[in-house]
């Protein structure tokens, strides 16, 4: 009992000490401009080639607008300051917007763009707005527009969408989790794709037709040894074979993905075995005595009443992969990855990956980015546990 | 259902084992401290230009070194980072595995802080102190050496709070701690007459007395995540940290970095050279793969524009501490050229 509220007491903990920091990360700080598409300055001949418009200088029209907001501003060391305030991706955001739609070239726009981190921080109150100049990374004049800008509605924290759309990214406003997602997917993919029907097949083989003997004790003894085998150890394996040997591309989700199958295999072939012995031997009897075939009364009889229980096994081991880092490291999907992954062997990042990587990273903002990507893998490692529930209780036969 | 899944997933490898081809994407491992700097050069290459973004590792220093002088090809990274300059053992395994080209890039200066707690008042001390109350072994009378057996600040030096010496720092693996013993340990053992002269007389000696550190508690190995450390400061005001200049500037709300030799650890000071603890860093690029891996040229001469690693640049709102002008600029015309390193 007293165990129980001990764990349940430090859960509570971890839990609010996660969202506590982790749900500034879903809320962003924008900034309203009004941003005059100069078209002597995108696009002087007018020939809205798509090249041509990739390359202009957004950041400078961003420069433009924040200048034209603050008329005021004239010393080149305080224009420096008040570039400052919007994030370097604010001109990525209009290069795309002009990318998608050029009709925009020679109007003028009101556009919310991503405030810098530092702003974001002060906004949001992670820093306080009395602390020394140097703490708060703001100058006393950039503090002053800050204000300026929010009395006037121009600054306003809005639903962080980029954590979810974009990948990895140096800026802590501009990076998201989309590239570890889809890498953790893929691996998750590969992962269920190989070590489902194995681990099924050698669960149901081990179980109903293996002869005991001495070959096959060993082979028994060794699946549960390889259960309990600390999982970077199966990272250096992956890196030795799949990588050295067969000399598949470093950082896929592929290798990810097999390395991973090879450590939820014997998860799955285990917990397939316990499910297997629990149909009682009389489903078998009756479906021998009525003609048909051993194979035909396990594949027919046996193995869908015991499903439940298989899959609720394979699904709690797939979740412990999702979760896994170590055995990622050797085989180099602890990377910065900016591109979201498009097919197996494209260089990924997984998501228990990306919490490292930004817990690492020096930039304040990282820090409530990091419990943001906490809690997005608790959400999907809750979902993936309630899942296995639900099909327990729903397939679930009582004998 | 099942032979079907079966079938699938044969499907499915033989289909990934098709579809290994050649690289159109750079590959960068190398120094956890080059690494925010590597990926913010990446990200802009990659928004600013038709090639892939990278794909950056923070694998340290030497484990770096080690997977990018495995051989040409595909597989082997295209650039190393470096926190330190390349060993002569690791050019001649480069060498070994055919690796013959190797084009150095000096990127700019990283400054190593000690710094404790904003809560504590902050210490003025000098290399000999950081070396007396770090080492394993210390300088007694003429010429002989005790035990390391000072418990406090004040104990190394009269001028200093008396709270107890505690250092958390990077273990030996990192390039961090390599730089640290070099600069500021050896620094200030070498005040020593004796052990100077010692440097010319025994150099095995010298070597073991100026870069052990101590190993009864006073130094903490706190691993590679800097802001593991920089929390630990905060917790404990005691304590001292040893980690690189851009996470004290991303912190100042938090820790303040010791005054050494007399020069605070400021921006400035780091990139004129008066703050002592400072080292350049590097990367390494394998001339083989230029040409082969498309992007190459084009990353370097980002990394090497004015608006990365100038004064002004964005890798100095990173943390990075540029060169000065001229430098930059033999450096640009060097990398360039492709010229290729010489030990």
């Amino acid at each position: 009992m007293v165990a129980i509220s001990c764990g349940i007491v430090f859960l509570a903990i971890l839990f609010s000490s996660i969202t506590g920091k982790g749900l500034t990360a879903f809320q962003q700080t924008e900034i309203r401009l009004e941003v005059f598409f100069d078209e002597q300055a995108i696009d002087p001949q007018g020939s809205r080639d798509a090249a041509i418009l990739g390359r202009a200088d957004y950041q400078g029209l961003i420069k433009e607008s924040l200048r034209r907001a603050f008329p005021g501003v004239k010393a080149r060391r305080d224009k420096k300051e008040l570039y400052r305030l919007a994030s370097i991706g604010a001109g990525y955001q209009l290069r795309r917007m002009v990318m998608e739609n050029p009709g925009l070239v020679g109007k003028s726009v009101t556009v919310w763009v991503l405030a810098s981190d530092d702003v974001d921080m002060i906004a949001k109150g992670v820093i306080p707005v009395d602390a020394r100049p140097e703490v708060r990374r703001l100058s006393d004049r950039q503090m002053e527009w800050v204000g300026t800008l929010r009395q006037s509605g121009r600054l306003e924290t809005r639903f962080n969408t980029t954590l979810f759309t974009a990948g990895d990214s140096r800026e802590p406003e501009l990076a998201g989790v989309a590239a570890a997602a889809a890498g953790s997917l893929m691996a998750i993919l590969v992962c269920l794709a190989l070590s489902f029907p194995f681990g099924v097949m050698t669960a149901v083989y081990l179980e109903e037709f293996a002869p005991k003997n001495l070959w096959i004790g060993f082979v028994e003894v060794n699946i549960n040894n390889l259960a309990a085998v600390p999982s970077i150890v199966f990272g250096l394996l992956g890196m030795a074979v799949f990588l050295n040997f067969f000399g598949l591309p470093r950082s896929a989700p592929l290798v990810g993905g097999l390395v991973l199958a090879l450590m939820t295999l014997p998860t799955i072939i285990i917990a397939g075995r316990v499910a297997l012995g629990a149909v009682p031997p009389s489903i078998r009897e009756a479906a021998l005595a009525v003609g048909a075939s051993p194979v035909q009364a396990v594949f027919h009889h046996v193995l869908p009443l015991a499903m439940p229980g298989i899959l609720t096994g394979a699904i709690i081991g797939m979740a412990r992969a999702l979760g896994e880092t170590a055995p990622l490291i050797m085989i180099g999907m602890i990377a910065f990855v900016v591109d979201i992954p498009g097919n197996f062997t494209d260089p990924a990042t997984a998501l228990p990956a990306q919490i490292y990587l930004w817990a690492d990273s020096p930039e304040r903002a990282f820090e409530s980015r990091t419990a943001a990507a906490i809690i997005i893998l608790l959400v999907f490692l809750v979902f993936m546990n309630l899942l296995a529930i639900v099909l327990r209780r729903k397939f679930e036969t009582r004998w | 259902m099942l032979k079907k899944t079966l079938t699938l997933a044969a499907m499915a490898v033989i289909g990934f084992g098709g579809a290994a081809q050649a690289r159109d994407q750079i590959r960068i491992v190398g120094s956890s401290t080059v690494f925010p700097f590597a990926t913010a050069v990446a990200e802009t290459f990659g928004k600013t230009t038709a090639f892939k973004t990278p794909v950056v590792e923070s694998t340290g220093s030497g484990g770096g070194l080690k997977l990018f002088c495995s051989g040409i090809g595909d597989q082997y990274p295209d650039i190393a980072n470096a926190s330190r300059r390349i060993k002569p053992s690791e050019v001649e395994r480069c060498a070994g595995n055919g690796i013959k080209d190797i084009v150095e890039v000096k990127i700019g200066y990283d400054g190593i802080v000690l710094a404790n707690s904003r809560k504590a008042v902050a210490l003025n001390l000098s290399l000999r102190d950081v070396f007396l109350a770090l080492a394993k072994d210390v300088p007694a009378a003429d010429g002989k050496t005790t035990p390391n057996s000072y418990v406090t600040w004040k104990d190394v030096n009269p001028t200093l709070p008396g709270i107890k010496i505690e250092v958390l720092g990077p273990p030996p693996t990192s390039g961090t701690r390599d730089a640290f013993v070099e600069l500021a340990m050896e620094g200030g053992c070498k005040s020593f007459k004796w052990i100077k002269a010692l440097k010319k007389s025994d150099k095995k000696a010298y070597k073991v007395l100026c870069h052990t550190i101590r190993e009864d508690g006073a130094f903490i190995e706190a691993g590679e995540n800097d802001n593991l450390i920089v929390q630990k400061l905060d917790a404990n005001p005691k304590a001292l940290g040893i980690f690189g200049y851009s996470f004290l500037d991303q912190n100042t709300d938090k820790v303040q970095g010791s005054v050494i030799n007399g020069q605070e650890p400021t921006f400035e000071n780091i990139a004129e050279g008066r703050y002592p603890i400072s080292r350049p860093l590097y990367f390494y690029v394998k001339k083989a793969h230029v040409g082969r891996v498309a992007g190459i040229p084009e990353y370097i001469a980002e990394f090497t524009s004015k608006k990365a690693w100038g004064a002004e640049g964005y890798l100095a709102d990173k943390g990075l501490i540029p060169m000065s002008g001229e430098e930059r600029t033999e450096w640009r015309q060097k990398v360039k050229a492709l010229v290729s390193l010489t030990m």
